[in-house]
Formats: structure tokens, sequence, C-alpha cells
């Protein structure tokens, strides 16, 4: 306390009492308040705009350093679109079937009760916690030649390691929990007595699914497709290990960047790295859009 | 009617919501096809090794020290990450500022930008002649390619870990709690350590946890920042991709064998944080 205020407190007690002085208070903390609020929301917006904003402005500024043409040059190129159609590729495939997966699987796990309900959950959890380097691993020691079906598929005449399925299967693996993870509560938390009554009152399987759960899922639903998108078109560990890094054929676009860079191609790898960029923008834009509509409905 | 109604209910609600049998069955085919086979095989091509094979892979000086770069960083990026996480948490529930639906959105951003994309960006900022490596190495300190670029690195895929935790569980809490122990006297420090903090404890524990599990697997933005210098910035999932470049098939299950076991553990222990709070919270 300065001895200013400490004076117009002793002032108080010999005058009006209690309300005085938290007059003399309220004024006191609310500016050490004010300065402590400023300071963290300083902090927080310089860290962000370090870790985060920065890193974005290089690749545009790097992109763009050599001139419109050469950017034109890089992003048009024919392995540049090759990539980014199987990059669209891969996470379509995805987002379809993880999405069919997060479906069943929240509804199983949120409307039924049975044995071994907490296993699985667990179990689903797994391509979340695991290296993307690992992801991509398991699919070679399943289906690349050392592995157990590497035989079977080579008498048939089938490729999945360093091809498109392989590249496809583990994006989908480290995908995989993503819809769910976002239904599940959801679901969970709605609970199964609308579901009970209409089977009671004899809605089929179908109909309750459409006209009860869904309804209340599909905010949290699409949530999910937009994150497992995000993560399907940015994966890169799995990705690299199974894909053989064949031009033009088994190439993702977060792939050819590295290819480009390390061929000491900068610019090119910058201006591959823009389109990427731009996309997760895009991404981040669209799910900000749909949680302040699904808050707005709740 | 009465009577079948109750029938139905006793067998514990199973029978009354059609579609088990076929949500059941769609669920473990489709995890059992894309996920557990998948993973079975490397139990399975990990038993083909001799365990004195695997211990000697696995406790390689090269390896070694890829495990210890690896969990060492992570940590610290996790540790970064509980703290700053923690302010950002704080900023974006308590208080309102021009611009913070931009800075909520902006988080999930290392989510959704490709990891090699991040990579070479963060490797181009922070190289000696970066905008922000330039600034250090006129000091004489060097980040890309040193274990102190890594940890960036991991800090850089953490950040949203922690805050997305966190943040449910800082907007339900009360309000109340704070201000009866501010008119007990207590200061603003005291109030956060000893009020705050404890509640948010163990949705901090689980984001730190989330955050030091990625970093311990990350590979794409890691890989281009860290130089790989054996030994010293090698990190375990780039040796792995060594070894596969190698062909060394069965040196590479080794090596991710442990890494499963670290990451298994972590979230066994985040789960049970999370069962904790359940708990907590119905109590």
């Amino acid at each position: 306390m300065t001895k200013r205020e400490q004076r117009t407190y002793q002032q108080d007690i010999v005058g009006d009492g209690i309300s005085s002085i938290q007059k003399v208070r309220e004024p006191r903390r609310e500016e050490s308040g004010q300065g402590i609020r400023y300071l963290l929301i300083g902090i927080c917006v310089l860290f962000l705009f370090v870790m985060l904003v920065l890193p974005l402005i290089v690749v545009i500024t790097n992109a763009l350093r050599d001139g419109w043409a050469a950017y034109r040059e890089a992003v048009f190129d024919e392995y540049t679109v090759k990539a980014l159609q199987l990059t669209l590729l891969a996470a379509a495939a995805a987002v379809a079937v993880n999405t069919i997966f997060g479906v069943f699987a929240s509804y199983l796990l949120s409307k039924f009760y049975f044995r071994g309900r907490q296993i699985l959950a667990a179990l689903i959890d797994i391509p979340f916690s695991i290296s993307p380097v690992i992801a991509g691993l398991v699919f070679i020691l399943t289906f690349g030649n050392v592995g157990w079906m590497g035989d079977f598929l080579k008498a048939h005449g089938i490729k999945i390691v360093f091809a498109v399925p392989g590249v496809i299967l583990a994006t989908i693996f480290v995908t995989f929990p993503f819809v769910f993870r976002e239904l599940f509560p959801v679901m969970n938390a709605q609970g199964k007595d609308e579901e009970e009554a209409a089977a009671l009152m004899g809605a089929g399987g179908f109909t309750i699914f459409r006209r009860i759960t869904f309804p209340h899922i599909k905010w949290a639903l699409l949530y999910g497709v937009i994150l497992c998108a995000a993560r399907a078109l940015g994966e890169f560990g799995a990705v690299s290990v199974i894909s053989g890094h064949l031009r033009g054929k088994t190439n993702t676009l977060p792939l050819h960047v590295e290819i480009l860079y390390n061929e000491f191609n900068t610019t090119a790898a910058f201006a591959v790295s823009s389109v990427l960029v731009v996309l997760a923008v895009l991404i981040l834009i669209a799910r900000n859009v749909v949680e302040k509509f699904s808050r707005a409905k709740e | 009617m009465e009577q079948q109604i109750i029938k139905v209910k006793n067998k514990r609600g199973v029978k009354v919501i059609p579609g088990f049998k076929l949500s059941l069955g769609v669920t473990l085919s489709m995890l059992g096809i894309l996920v557990l086979i998948p993973l079975a095989s490397v139990l399975i091509s990990a038993s083909q090794l001799s365990f004195a094979e695997f211990i000697s892979v696995v406790t390689s000086r090269q390896v070694m020290s890829g495990y210890v770069v690896s969990i060492s960083c992570a940590f610290l990026a996790a540790l970064v990450n509980a703290v700053f996480g923690l302010l950002i948490t704080w900023v974006l529930v308590r208080y309102d500022f021009p611009g913070k639906r931009l800075m909520d959105g902006l988080i999930e951003l290392p989510f959704a930008l490709p990891t090699s994309v991040a990579g070479i960006s963060l490797t181009y900022l922070y190289s000696d002649k970066g905008w922000i490596g330039a600034l250090f190495a006129e000091a004489g300190i060097r980040i890309a390619y040193t274990r102190t670029g890594i940890t960036i690195a991991m800090v850089f895929v953490g950040i949203p870990f922690v805050v997305r935790a966190v943040q449910p569980v800082l907007e339900k809490l009360d309000r109340q709690y704070e201000e009866a122990a501010e008119m007990l006297g207590a200061g603003r420090i005291y109030t956060f350590f000893h009020v705050v903090l404890p509640e948010l404890f163990p949705a901090l524990l689980a984001g730190f946890g989330l955050a030091f599990a990625r970093g311990i697997g990350e590979y794409g933005s890691v890989v281009f920042i860290a130089g790989n210098i054996p030994n010293k910035t090698q990190i375990a999932p780039l040796l792995i991709m060594t070894k596969l470049e190698q062909y060394k098939y069965s040196d590479a299950t080794a090596i991710a064998l442990v890494l499963l076991v670290v990451s298994f553990l972590l979230m066994l222990f985040i789960n049970s944080v999370q069962l904790y709070m359940q708990r907590f919270s119905r109590g």
C-alpha cells in the first residue's frame, strides 16, 4: 500500500467505514489487473506470432522470391499436379473410410453396453499415439517383400507397398480415430433414451439413426471430417515410409516438398508448400465456421 | 405389452435399440483389417528376432542416442507447451481483446499444416541466415541442426494439445471459488496456484502427455531442422527410416518396438489421468 492510500484508509476509518474502504481498494486492484492482463496477452501474441505466423510468412515470401513466373512454373509443374491429385485421392479415401468407421464405432460404443467396451475404445485410439514412421513400417512389415502377406501378394501380382494402395492405407491408418473421437463424446452425452423410445415405438435401425441420432451429431460429424481431411492432406511420415518416392506415381504433395528441398530447389519447395499453406488456412477457416454454427445451434 | 417391455429392458437394454450386431461387425472388421492386423505384423516380425539380437540393436550407441534425443527434446518441448499452453488458454478464456477469435483459430495450425512444410519453414527461419537464426548466430548460438532446433520443432507440433485439453475445463470452472478466495484475502498469485491450478492440473497433465507422445514420434517437422548428425541430432523415428532404407527390417522393427512400448505407457498414463478426471468431476 502506498503512503497516500494508507492515509485515505485511515481517514475513512474515522469517516464512513466499509464502503469507502472498498473505494480505495477497487481501483488499485483493477490497475494491477490491467497491467498483468496486457502483459499476458502480449506474451501470448508474441509466442504465437513467432511460433505459428512467422513460419507461414517464411513460406509465402520464399515462394515468391524469384517472381511470379518461377512460382507458377513450380506450382503448375506436371509432378506437382500429379502429387496434388494423389494427395486429394488419399485424403478423400481416408475421410470416406474413417467417417463410416467413426459413425458405426461411436454408435456401438455409446448406445450399447457390453464387455470390453473400454478396451475397444482404447484400441481405436492406437493410431493417434504412435509415430507416423511406425504407421508406415507396419504396412511394410505386412504387405512388403518381408511381410507375411508379401509372397501371397507377389503371386497374385498385387502391389501395395511403394504403390498407391499403400499410400492410401497409411493415410487411413494415421487418421483412423479422428471422426470417432469427435462423434463419440457427443453421442455419449446424448445418451440412448431417445433411441430406446423410438425403437419401442417400432422404428427400424436406419430410421432411428437418420431421424434421431443424426440430427444430434451432424455438426460434430462435419467437424471430425474436417480434422480428418486436414491431417490426411498433410500426412508425411507414414506416407514417406511406404511410398518409395516415385515421382508422378506415389508422390504426395508433402513428399514432393521434401524431394524439391533435398534437391536444393528451395524456391520450388516453398512454392509447393504455399499451396499446402493455402489448403491448411482454408481448413482452419472451415473449422471455425463449423464451430461457430454448432455453438449457435446449441 | 408392459411385461414385454420390462423383459426387454432386463437384458441391460442391449436388445432395445437395433443395429448392435451390424455396428459391432463393421467396427471390429474395419478396426481389425486397417489397424490391428498391420500392427500385429510388428509383433510377428519382432518374434523372429532373438532376444540377444534385439538387445544388441536397441542398445547400440546410435540407437540409444536416438532415444535420448527424441525423449529428452520431446519432454522439454512438452514442458514449454504446458507453460505457454496454460497461458494461452487463460488469455483465450478469461480475457476479451480484438483478434481473440483469430488467435483461437490459429491454435490448430500445426495440425492442419503438413509437417514437411513446417519442417522446411522452421529450418529456414532458424538457420544461421534465417530471420531468427541470424539474431542468435550473432550471439554465437546455433539453433538449426542442434537439439535446440529439434525442441523448437516439437514445440510447434505440440501447441494445440495443451490448449485444447485445458480450454474446456477452464471454461467450466466456476469463478465463485476464485472470488471466495480473494474475499478471504488471498492474493492473485496465491489464488491461481492454490485454487485454479489444482482444478486444471489433470487436464494440463493429459495435454502434456499428448504433446510429449506426439514429440517422441514426430518425424516430418523435426527431420529437416535436426540436421541428422549421427549420435548427436538423430531422432529415433529417423533411425527407423534409415534402417528401412538399408533394408534392415529387423533392426527397424526392434527400434520401433521400444518406441511403441513407450507410447503405450504414455497413453496408459493419459487414460488413467482422464479416468481420474471423470470420477473427480462426477464425485
